[in-house]
């Protein structure tokens, strides 16, 4: 179900806790097997869970309530935008209605041609970057007047 | 770099950006000498605590809870598995400080909480790192190895016979988990959401060990304290207001960024160093500790100073020290809405009370904004609030109410406007050019 590598990254994060303790692996297990796979397949999050010795609902509800992780396929590039407070008022709103009309797609939405898609963020921690956005989870990007955002859109090819 | 001015500092004296976050030069700032100074002098564990007390370091995640005393609440003859751990989930809009801490001086972050675990005989800790800043738990991961290295963590610290293990957790957005008790459900691999108090984290923590759990920037400055000595440190600040802090200054200013200045410095320095307002325009209003925290009026904040004391003074809170600063083209109804939208996208859906109530609060405040508020709706979500507040399990209820509240209590005649007239009193294309995303330069 997960390569090698996956397996030995999440290895590395079991052996952070107690010995009796696996299940506190199961945040960044489910991170490493998104990474692999796009996105949050059920069968990833069982296989997550039986690699963990525990129960599948229990692996079915962390997945659900941390909202980095996807359960339904995304774009190769998913844009998440902040528009909390803090970045609205420095452009946040602004610079999602910018990236809309750039792609022609409505937040939770994905270009035609699959490459990217679209969420609103809640605070990312970054406000005093603001308009601030983060690729694929991972990657922050601050200070996003329009033509850095331009030159973003370019990139993600 | 985010860090952009300073009075007197301590956390961000000598620090370089990206160039000096490295084990030797925090060695080269003094790093580690006040753990070399507590393990080779053998410094009892009451006393590093009672140097904590003496401060008056009062925790810099929020609650302002005071550190020395927190820790002291630690069952320090306990025998089994205790642990420390670290707050870095930070997600409260409008604070971005910790993230500049652990980019910046992870060592300060590493060397605070191995004294803290020293004091309080804890034998492992844990960092929880905010789920959206992924370089961040990178560095810190790389500031743990050159710490082991060197042989700071790990078994028989420099010789001293002390063991303590240090390990980085990666949180994957919720804004909750900053909740200390939905940070440790977090950390044991479920879904976060808080636990009831009592039984408090020293008693019954993570696992069900004695764990106290403390913020990033409480951790950073620890070292100091050691070395200063804890009375120096509170002189620093103010009295019962120990210390330098870091602010997080956003919104409508010309240089939004970090600052640290002294508890006590003027509200009216510190927006100075940020540049002023944004366009020479006009301060409207100012959340002073970060989005939970009540709005103050411009003219109330313009005579606070920044400290635990005089915010709570002029009704709001000094929260985790982010200072979300608003002018004249704000509409005072759409803040409130895109908060209030945070606060419902957020609760985890543990109690009643604040599962529907922040709905409904958003809800309310929704069809006021876009128009269709009702002659009521003002009085339904005062009440809404009182039947969130002290109703539930942990504080992102009243975290919900409180900008309700003094949104409504501030500018009633602005919400009142909306509702009589379907539209805001700012017009929408000053509200835009408010935010200088067109006109920006960087």
């Amino acid at each position: 179900m997960l390569s090698a590598e996956s397996l030995q990254r999440i290895d590395r994060e079991i052996a952070k806790y107690p010995a009796d303790q696996r299940q506190s692996a199961v945040m960044a297990a489910l991170a490493i097997a998104q990474e692999e796979k796009g996105w949050l397949p059920g069968e990833a999050i069982e296989f997550v869970a039986e690699y963990l010795g525990m129960p599948p609902i229990a692996a079915f509800e962390v997945a659900t309530f941390y909202n980095m992780y996807d359960l339904r396929p995304v774009g190769k590039y998913k844009v998440t935008v902040c528009t909390n407070l803090p970045c609205m008022l420095s452009g946040g709103v602004d610079a999602g209605e910018y990236l809309k009309k750039k792609l022609g797609i409505d937040y939770n939405e994905t270009t035609a041609d699959g490459l990217i898609t679209l969420k609103e963020g809640e605070c990312m921690g970054a406000c005093g970057d603001a308009p601030v956005m983060i690729v694929n989870n991972r990657r922050m990007c601050s200070w996003m007047n329009p033509e850095q955002i331009d030159k973003l859109l370019a990139e993600l090819k | 770099m985010a860090i952009l001015g300073a009075i007197n500092p301590m956390l961000t004296a000598g620090l370089d950006g990206d160039k000096a976050w490295h084990l030797a030069d925090y060695v080269k700032r003094g790093g580690y000498a006040a753990l070399r100074r507590i393990l080779e002098q053998k410094i009892a564990q009451g006393d590093v605590i009672n140097e904590v007390k003496k401060s008056v370091l009062r925790g810099r995640g929020g609650a302002g809870f005071p550190t020395g005393l927190k820790w002291s609440f630690m069952p320090r003859s306990f025998p089994g598995d205790k642990y420390v751990v670290c707050n870095s989930d930070e997600g409260e809009p409008g604070t971005f400080k910790d993230r500049d801490i652990l980019r910046y001086d992870p060592h300060s972050v590493i060397e605070g909480m191995i004294i803290a675990a020293y004091a309080m005989g804890a034998g492992r800790g844990y960092n929880y790192i905010h789920g959206e800043v992924w370089d961040i738990y990178q560095r810190f991961e790389e500031a743990l190895a050159e710490a082991r290295a060197a042989g700071l963590i790990g078994k028989d610290i420099l010789g001293s016979g002390f063991d303590f293990e240090l390990f980085a957790h990666h949180g994957y957005g919720a804004y909750i988990c900053g909740e200390e008790t939905a940070l440790l459900e977090s950390i044991e691999g479920k879904k976060g959401q808080p636990r009831f108090k009592p039984p408090f984290p020293a008693s019954f923590g993570l696992y069900g060990k004695p764990t106290t759990i403390n913020n990033t920037e409480t951790f950073a400055s620890i070292p100091y304290i050691i070395n200063l000595g804890g009375e120096s440190y509170l002189n620093a600040g103010k009295p019962n207001n120990g210390g330098t802090k870091l602010f997080s200054v956003s919104g409508h200013v010309n240089r939004p960024g970090n600052y640290e200045i002294p508890l006590g410095t003027p509200f009216a320095s510190l927006l100075e160093m940020a540049g002023g307002m944004r366009g020479g325009r006009k301060l409207k209003a100012c959340i002073p500790g970060g989005s939970s925290a009540p709005v103050v009026p411009a003219a109330q904040m313009m005579d606070c100073t920044m400290d635990y004391d005089s915010i709570s003074k002029a009704g709001s809170m000094l929260g985790s020290g982010a200072v979300i600063v608003m002018d004249e083209t704000t509409c005072m109804v759409r803040a409130l809405e895109r908060l209030s939208f945070f606060y419902y996208e957020e609760s985890c859906g543990q109690c009643t009370p604040c599962r529907e109530g922040t709905n409904w609060l958003y809800k309310i405040v929704h069809r006021i904004e876009h128009g269709q508020g009702r002659p009521d709706d003002l009085d339904l979500l005062g009440s809404v609030t009182t039947n969130i507040m002290g109703r539930t399990i942990c504080a992102l209820g009243d975290a919900a109410s409180m900008p309700v509240q003094s949104f409504i209590k501030h500018f009633r005649d602005e919400f009142a406007y909306h509702i009589d007239n379907k539209k805001c009193l700012v017009p929408v294309d000053v509200q835009r050019a408010g935010s200088g995303f067109f006109t920006a330069t960087v």
